[in-house]
């Protein structure tokens, strides 16, 4: 349509040529920290925690997979709830535990049982310190939707996954469209305040985030 | 100053519980900005801004070689670029596909540039049903209201107002508690999630190296708009688009905290193209529109093309006295605050409401928060010295150029300079006509009884 109208108008005001190469650009500020304290894993799982619960998450730090287990067991008990199909989740012996749905490639059923479940188990593909955050990468392993239509959301992340920040993320994934079609940036639970700025939780996604951290000694 | 601007000007000052529900809220976003941007907190934040500046500042200097890169790789991605020089051509595009692909219901996410084309009063009357599903967005969609705010959209709406709206609008009981009226337009609006065909956003950054489309939010309704629907349209300005991935780590640290004091959103979503081969859900379908509507015509002045350096943080809405006094709807168009009064006048034109940037103090609160540091006073000035040229040309001012003229007439004949001086200080009082005008609104100082000429003379 107005394809080359608005490239036209653009180069005119801009005085620049079609096909002329750009100027030279800013340089890259990525500023990954270097001090041992941002280093090493257990103050980046002690930074990790305590943003998760800043934001009203809930946060467990397991020394083993099989207390992993045992966590997400007690959590899941009597509820319903779907386990996305990362391998991460299934060492740990949690896509297997009773109650818990998993195994799911089917869209349309995916959609169903997410709109069903009262939990959604995920692990991230990273987890950023200095925010709190849950980096998730759309793959056959992590379908989108489980982080984000039941009402609360489980994550399960080794230790070793945790970054310090979104510096490093950049750093480690300069393009992250490479690998996915999507990847979300989650930092607490859903919220609002648009009603005379009233903090509400859970208004579209869940309401409840939980963030395991899992040592794998 | 056109009679509806000074009308609802007049209207806001003189609602009492309006002016404790601006002052109040935007207080409160204000508070959180300065705290979050401490240099406690956040040493590097002035480095991050004059980093921002720049990476807006080359982007738009070569912003058709950023355009095309972003093109390319969307397509690459397997997702379509549209260019869209209006409103009339977005709806017409949306209306199109919706009508091939049989869609009739289409969920939307808070997007500015929407607003701005009045793209929902579009869809709605060739018969589609388009639901904005942004809390503050659904309240005003189901009130039949502007957004009030950049980022708080219903920030004068109490809780009584939004029980009223969805008692009335949508049959509900009458519920006062925020928690629960969340409660109730969550359960409407999942619905309308599973079941729409379409999802529409905005984008808050358009990645160059990447096609991608970053969407910025807390709810999650932007997420699900992007994942339910088959078909995601993304609607953005040509302005959005950034050079590198790399470079969001620069404004993703500025934009939450600018906006709302978090230091990064509940989700950040980095959409690039339909969802890929063995990936489970999102959308069949990707669709980047990208929109002028008036933003070339900010490109051949260098002064003023620093506009669309905007990332919508609404910062300087927060900050602005002028804003917190006379609220989002006296501004004429949908961008209030601030920068609504620089980019209304150069995307409609200085004669749409040529008192616009008249209508501030020139404080330069907003260019000392903005987080991309646009020189806003500045831009104000031109934009005052451009709606002098026009009325000039159309033979408006002539009473303020004769008054001028006097002025420069008296200012360089000592004498009468000094009677005039005499005459304010122990004349009458003319308070008429333009006089009457200015005191009107403001108090005259005390009038001294000597001039320093005088006192001069007698040391």
């Amino acid at each position: 349509m107005s394809r080359e109208h608005i490239l036209h108008r653009v180069r005119t005001a801009i005085g620049r040529s079609a096909g002329q190469p750009p100027g030279v650009a800013p340089p890259v500020r990525i500023r990954v920290p270097t001090d041992d304290s941002a280093l090493s894993v257990a103050a980046r799982v002690t930074n990790m925690l305590a943003r998760v619960e800043a934001l009203a998450g809930k946060t467990y730090h397991a020394a083993s997979p099989e207390d992993a287990r045992a966590f997400v067991a007690a959590a899941v008990a009597g509820k319903t709830a779907l386990a996305s199909n990362a391998p991460f989740l299934a060492d740990c012996g949690i896509a297997n535990l009773p109650g818990v749905r998993t195994g799911i490639v089917d869209r349309e059923e995916l959609r169903e049982c997410c709109s069903t479940v009262e939990i959604g188990i995920t692990s991230a593909d990273y987890a950023l310190a200095d925010t709190g955050t849950l980096v998730m990468l759309s793959s056959p392993q992590e379908a989108r939707l489980i982080s984000l239509l039941p009402p609360a959301h489980i994550a399960v992340v080794p230790s070793e996954r945790i970054l310090s920040g979104l510096d490093e993320l950049f750093a480690i994934l300069p393009n992250p469209a490479e690998l996915t079609s999507s990847m979300v940036l989650i930092t607490g639970p859903s919220r609002t305040a648009d009603i005379e700025q009233i903090l509400v939780r859970g208004v579209h996604g869940p309401g409840e985030i939980t963030v395991v951290v899992v040592e794998r000694g | 100053m056109s009679a509806v601007f000074d009308k609802k000007i007049h209207q806001t000052l003189a609602d009492a519980n309006l002016q404790l529900a601006i002052y109040t809220a935007t207080g409160r976003l204000k508070d959180k900005r300065t705290e979050s941007v401490a240099e406690a907190l956040m040493p590097e934040y002035q480095e991050l801004r004059t980093q921002a500046n720049a990476l807006k500042k080359h982007a738009i200097e070569n912003l058709d070689y950023y355009l095309e890169e972003f093109e390319r790789n969307v397509e690459a991605h397997g997702g379509k670029v549209i260019y869209c020089k209006d409103g009339t051509e977005v709806s017409d595009f949306v209306l199109g596909l919706a009508k091939e692909r049989g869609v009739s219901l289409l969920v939307k996410s808070k997007s500015m540039t929407s607003e701005e084309v009045d793209l929902n009063e579009r869809l709605e009357h060739h018969g589609l049903e388009a639901v904005e599903t942004d809390l503050g967005e659904y309240i005003l969609q189901l009130g039949h209201e502007r957004p009030y705010h950049i980022v708080a959209p219903a920030l004068h709406k109490t809780r009584f107002d939004v029980a009223a709206i969805f008692e009335k609008e949508l049959h509900v009981a009458y519920e006062t508690v925020p928690e629960k009226l969340s409660q109730i337009a969550r359960g409407v609006l999942r619905q309308k999630f599973l079941d729409a065909g379409i999802g529409i956003t905005g984008g808050n950054f358009l990645v160059a190296d990447s096609g991608a489309v970053v969407l910025v939010e807390n709810e999650g309704n932007a997420r699900l708009t992007t994942t339910a629907p088959r078909i995601h349209i993304a609607i953005a300005g040509i302005e959005k688009v950034i050079p590198r991935a790399q470079d969001l780590a620069v404004f993703l640290k500025l934009l939450a905290r600018s906006a709302t004091g978090q230091a990064l959103s509940v989700y950040t979503s980095f959409l690039s193209g339909p969802r890929r081969a063995g990936e489970i859900d999102g959308p069949d379908e990707f669709y980047v529109v990208l929109l002028d509507n008036g933003r070339t015509k900010l490109l051949p002045s260098r002064a003023k093309r620093q506009s669309l350096y905007c990332i919508r943080c609404a910062a300087c809405l927060n900050t602005c006295p002028v804003y917190r006094k006379i609220g989002g709807h006296s501004f004429p168009w949908v961008y209030s605050g601030p920068i609504g009064a620089i980019i209304t006048p150069q995307f409609m034109g200085v004669s749409y409401e040529p008192s616009l940037p008249f209508a501030s103090s020139l404080c330069g609160a907003c260019a000392e928060v903005c987080p991309v540091k646009i020189d806003i006073p500045q831009v104000l000035l031109d934009l005052r010295s451009d709606v002098k040229k026009a009325e000039t040309r159309e033979k408006k001012n002539r009473l303020e150029k004769l008054s001028f003229r006097m002025f420069a007439w008296m200012m360089t004949h000592p004498r009468v300079y000094a009677w005039a001086g005499w005459m304010a200080r122990h004349g009458p009082i003319l308070n008429v006509g333009p006089v009457r005008a200015w005191t009107s609104q403001r108090d005259l100082p005390p009038r001294p009884r000597q001039s320093f000429r005088d006192m001069w003379s007698r040391r």
